[in-house]
């Protein structure tokens, strides 16, 4: 019952930490561009403003463009609950492997992409065709990285995974360096930052996440914006958590379990900078040039399963 | 075998062979020449750090000398060259383009496996770790040839000539914890010759085809004209 | 020793001293000189290994197989510098060359033997690579020396092609140390021939088996093997005809040694396994591609120079077939054809030389009646081609009957390959030949002063061989059969 409780505690967790994420690496960034930019909290500022606020739909819209808000964010949610955040062992995580992760994402942004077009304004179908684009190009390279992972573990249970690297101890896997290249090139192009896209643009011509978003309102837009930045969270967490596994709670005591969310706060917030960071000194790349960027993660996915199989098994 | 059986040091030089292997894909799909010359320097770099490694790990004395050799070669001096070369065939900003890039390194990608495949029939030899840095060096070699056989331009394909010496180098290296040193400093000679001759045939080309596109090089063929 | 020195360091300290020399007319006599003295040195050098079977030290080590190439690449390098002397006073005359050129010429010409020789005296596989590359090194410059947009491109060609070839043999040798690591004591001496020869039978098999067909691929790429054989006619085409008529004549058979020495050892390996012939069969296959994909080309071509380098890869073919085939008829029959084809195929290019530069042009078409305008050259072609294409009596006659003999008792259906294969050989050379020797002679066809003595020598030795081999030379090239075959044939 206690780990149930754990279980929800952490899924909560995750929504609650999501926008302060957010907020983190945008206030990073403005630090690099010396401004002294909003608070770290206004990401939550921001939500309970659109929650207040009345929602307006176009009068073209379906009944789909009222539901897709809510889909879209269960369905992440239900994608971050499966990883690990502070503790192993909790049983969400249990019910749960990579593909459904990967499954959940897909259903995610197909409803979201669904609703991009569902008004039919111009911008909402070209970021809806845009976004697919993208996605259809992050997969493969996505399941790659995944396949690596599983293949070290013999497990496609993110648990699993990382159980077998903290069982392993510290290794020199060239196969979870060019995994972990893949994994961040597919979060870049997944979570819509530089140089794929650019969140804090709503310029025409470049925009992708954005311009599925623009008809939205109110609540509803507050639980897409939510969704994407728990899905920039899940990412960070899996990056963080199932390639650098060490200081996550595996025990259910309450010091173990502060310490895993310690250890989880501090590598996040080092993520965040170092995302921040690469978001200041890159530009965005035209959109032609995605899938080429695309291509490079799945070539590093491929070398990944490659150095796995010809460097680390050995027949 | 297990990755987690060997010592730290061999695993080192797993990684760097891997990285290698990656620089060797990047070097077949990176357009731009002098970014390319960069990216040759920077394997160079790791082919070194393998010497050095094995070096350590095995106190193979003479490997120390190879580590600097191949460094001072490999990562500083043809890199140089090939620099200094581009610039004065006012190369600085050339790219060029390939007819299908992500079908090239599709083609990288079967190298690999084919290299592995080639290899795998040597597991009696027991020593795994050995067999499977032989499949990366084979992996690099070959990629290197598909380079020359692809790209067009001659700084290019003088770039996938020498990428395969580095395969090469790797493999002597971490197989066989490098060759006799006459026979190091032999090949090492070779290599230098080979490159200032490149540098010379640059110019020939260029004076008589005005390029150095080398698919224009074509009047000598079987087809009667 | 003094002997082996001598051989190598002559060419060494000729070829530094030629660099120096600016004026062209001592730059000639000097090349001759060093050439000459090399030669010998090299005769010294079979003298003692008569005496002693095997002179061995500081890396190198000199037996019966390679002491005649040894003989044989002196000799023809002499005669070629022969002919080179007063041809590059031609070719400086007609302005196709500038003086610095010229040195570079006379310099790598010297500097080219020594890799060569030095790639047949060496004892170490990993001093082979090197002096196999170097020579690649050597020539690349010599073939772009006109600097016509054919020739930089067939110079390219050839750097490139090798260039891969000889890195593929690198990896072959990588792993040929990598196997004898596994059962040497002393892993130093991991890539001396003579010590892998002792413990051929312990290297493990399947290295071997990879190392050889990497080495096959990287040293055959040399050899002219089909299908590695593209740099092999544009390089004899472009370069300077001297330069042609040695590495026919010289260049092939140094790669073709490279190849029967590694095919050695191998087959020391697999003997014990269930494939013992694989480098036998390799060879064989390669062999026979490459004769009768060749035989067939030279219908085709349209340049004389052209025509007679895929007369070069016929021939490197059949040895290379001799060679896979094994047994001591064979392999006598081999070494013989690789003595008679070197001869006769640089008299022919240099007999070629004396052609263009009479025709002025090296196209087969513009070059008519040679006969009337020059007996000499004309005859000279005529008996060239006659002894190449394997006419009694000429030696390729002897050494061709003995393969085919060889062949006939152990692959008897094969040899109607090879009978096919000469004939449409002979019928390729004869449809070119005989309009460029006996057609009319185009207006204003003027003799050339021409120095064809190297051709009356090359010749003169070959119909010697033909008629009867001298009992020295028969007993020598037994004990090399006995070598490399395991028995003799006499």
């Amino acid at each position: 019952m206690i780990v149930w409780l754990l279980a929800l505690l952490q899924a909560l967790l995750a929504v609650a930490l999501a926008p302060l994420l957010v907020g983190w690496v945008r206030k990073v960034k403005a630090w690099l561009q010396n401004r002294r930019g909003a608070p770290l909290l206004q990401p939550y500022a921001d939500l309970r403003k659109l929650l207040t606020k009345d929602t307006r739909v176009a009068h073209t819209a379906s009944p789909l463009f009222r539901v897709a808000p809510y889909i879209v964010f269960v369905a992440t949610w239900l994608a971050c609950v499966t990883v690990p955040l502070i503790a192993l062992d909790l049983p969400t995580a249990g019910i749960a492997d990579i593909i459904v992760l990967v499954g959940l994402l897909a259903l995610a942004r197909f409803f979201l992409a669904l609703a991009g077009m569902d008004v039919g304004t111009a911008f909402g179908g070209m970021g809806a065709s845009r976004e697919m684009l993208i996605s259809a190009l992050a997969e493969p390279a996505l399941l790659m990285a995944v396949f690596t992972l599983a293949m070290t573990a013999h497990s496609t249970s993110l648990v699993g995974v990382m159980e077998h690297h903290l069982t392993d101890g510290f290794l020199l896997r060239p196969s979870y360096l060019f995994a972990f290249g893949a994994l961040v090139l597919v979060a870049l192009a997944e979570c819509g930052r530089i140089p794929i896209d650019n969140p804090a643009t709503h310029l025409e011509l470049t925009m992708v996440h954005e311009a599925m978003l623009l008809e939205y309102t109110g609540r509803y837009l507050a639980l897409m914006e939510w969704a994407a930045w728990i899905k920039l969270l899940l990412y960070g967490v899996l990056l963080v958590n199932v390639f650098l596994p060490w200081g996550i709670a595996t025990a259910f005591t309450p010091t173990a379990l502060a310490l895993g969310l310690i250890a989880v706060v501090v590598k996040l917030a080092l993520l965040g900078a170092a995302l921040a960071v690469g978001e200041t000194v890159t530009a965005k790349m035209r959109l032609f040039r995605v899938p080429g960027f695309l291509n490079l993660a799945l070539l590093l996915g491929l070398l990944g399963l490659l150095s796995h199989v010809i460097l680390e098994v050995g027949a | 075998m297990s990755l987690a059986l060997l010592p730290l040091l061999q695993q080192f030089v797993v990684l760097l062979a891997a990285l290698a292997l990656f620089l060797s894909f990047v070097l077949l799909a990176q357009m731009r020449l002098v970014a390319a010359i960069h990216v040759f320097a920077w394997q160079g770099a790791l082919v070194a750090a393998v010497t050095l490694t094995v070096a350590v790990a095995g106190a193979v004395e003479h490997l120390y000398f190879s580590a600097v050799l191949t460094l001072a070669l490999k990562a500083l001096l043809i890199p140089w060259m090939l620099h200094r070369l581009v610039r004065r065939l006012g190369l600085e900003r050339h790219t060029e383009r390939l007819r299908h890039p992500a079908l090239v390194v599709m083609a990288g990608v079967a190298l690999v496996i084919f290299s592995y495949w080639l290899v795998l029939p040597m597991v009696e030899q027991g020593q795994a770790f050995t067999r499977n840095i032989i499949a990366v060096s084979l992996a690099l070699v070959l990629i290197g040839l598909l380079m020359m056989v692809f790209r067009q331009q001659a700084v290019a394909q003088v770039l996938g000539f020498m990428s395969m010496e580095n395969g090469l180098f790797l493999a002597a290296v971490s197989a066989t914890a490098g060759m006799p040193l006459v026979v190091e400093l032999g090949v090492a000679f070779d290599l230098l010759v080979a490159m200032v001759l490149f540098g010379v045939f640059f110019f020939q080309i260029r004076e008589s085809i005005d390029s150095l596109d080398v698919d224009r090089l074509n009047r000598l063929t079987e087809v009667e004209s | 020793m003094t002997a082996l020195l001598l051989t190598l360091l002559t060419p060494l300290i000729g070829g530094l001293a030629l660099f120096l020399v600016r004026a062209l007319a001592p730059a000639g006599w000097l090349n001759l000189a060093v050439s000459g003295l090399t030669l010998l040195g090299s005769l010294w050098l079979a003298w003692t290994v008569a005496q002693v079977e095997v002179i061995a030290g500081l890396g190198f080590r000199v037996d019966a197989f390679n002491v005649y190439l040894i003989v044989l690449t002196a000799f023809v390098g002499l005669t070629t510098a022969i002919f080179s002397r007063p041809y590059m006073q031609y070719v400086q005359a007609s302005g196709r060359i500038s003086v610095l050129n010229l040195r570079l010429y006379h310099s790598l010409y010297q500097a080219f033997m020594l890799t060569m020789l030095v790639a047949l005296t060496t004892d170490n596989l990993g001093v082979l690579w090197v002096a196999v590359e170097g020579a690649t090194l050597a020539t690349v410059l010599l073939v772009s020396l006109y600097r016509t947009p054919e020739a930089v491109e067939a110079a390219w060609k050839y750097f490139i092609l090798c260039g891969v070839g000889i890195a593929l043999a690198l990896f072959g040798t990588v792993l040929t140390y990598f196997a004898a690591q596994l059962v040497l004591a002393d892993t130093e001496a991991g890539l001396t021939w003579s010590v892998l020869h002792a413990h051929a039978a312990a290297l493990d098999p399947t290295v071997m088996r990879i190392a050889f067909v990497f080495l096959l691929v990287g040293y055959g790429t040399k050899v002219g093997l089909v299908p590695m054989h593209q740099w092999l006619p544009d390089a004899h085409s472009e370069g300077p005809t001297p330069m042609s008529a040695v590495l026919s004549g010289l260049l092939l058979n140094v790669a073709l040694y490279a190849v029967v020495r590694l095919k050695m050892l191998v087959d020391g390996s697999l003997a014990a396994t269930d494939t013992p012939h694989l480098a036998g069969a390799l060879l064989m296959g390669f062999g026979l591609v490459s004769f009768m994909v060749a035989a067939l080309f030279l219908h085709r071509q349209r340049d004389i120079k052209r025509l007679f380098s895929y007369s070069s890869i016929e021939h490197m073919g059949l040895m290379t077939f001799a060679f896979g085939l094994g047994g001591p008829l064979a392999t006598f029959g081999a070494l013989l054809h690789m003595l008679v084809h070197s001869l006769t195929k640089s008299a022919i290019f240099v007999t070629v030389g004396h052609a263009t530069h009479l025709a002025g042009t090296q196209s087969i078409e513009r070059i008519r009646g040679l006969i009337r305008t020059q007996p000499t050259i004309g005859w000279s072609l005529l008996f060239g081609v006659v002894a190449i294409a394997g006419f009694p009596p000429f030696g390729v006659f002897t050494s061709e009957f003995l393969l085919l003999t060889a062949t006939m008792q152990t692959h008897p259906w094969l040899t109607l390959v090879l009978l096919s294969g000469l004939a449409i050989a002979f019928a390729g050379l004869f449809r070119h030949l005989h309009p460029m020797v006996y057609g009319t002679a185009p207006d204003g066809q003027a003799p050339v002063t021409a120095n064809l003595l190297p051709v009356f020598v090359h010749l003169g030795l070959v119909l010697w061989l033909g008629l009867a081999i001298p009992d020295f030379l028969a007993h020598w090239l037994n004990r090399a059969t006995a070598l490399i075959a395991g028995g003799g044939v006499l």
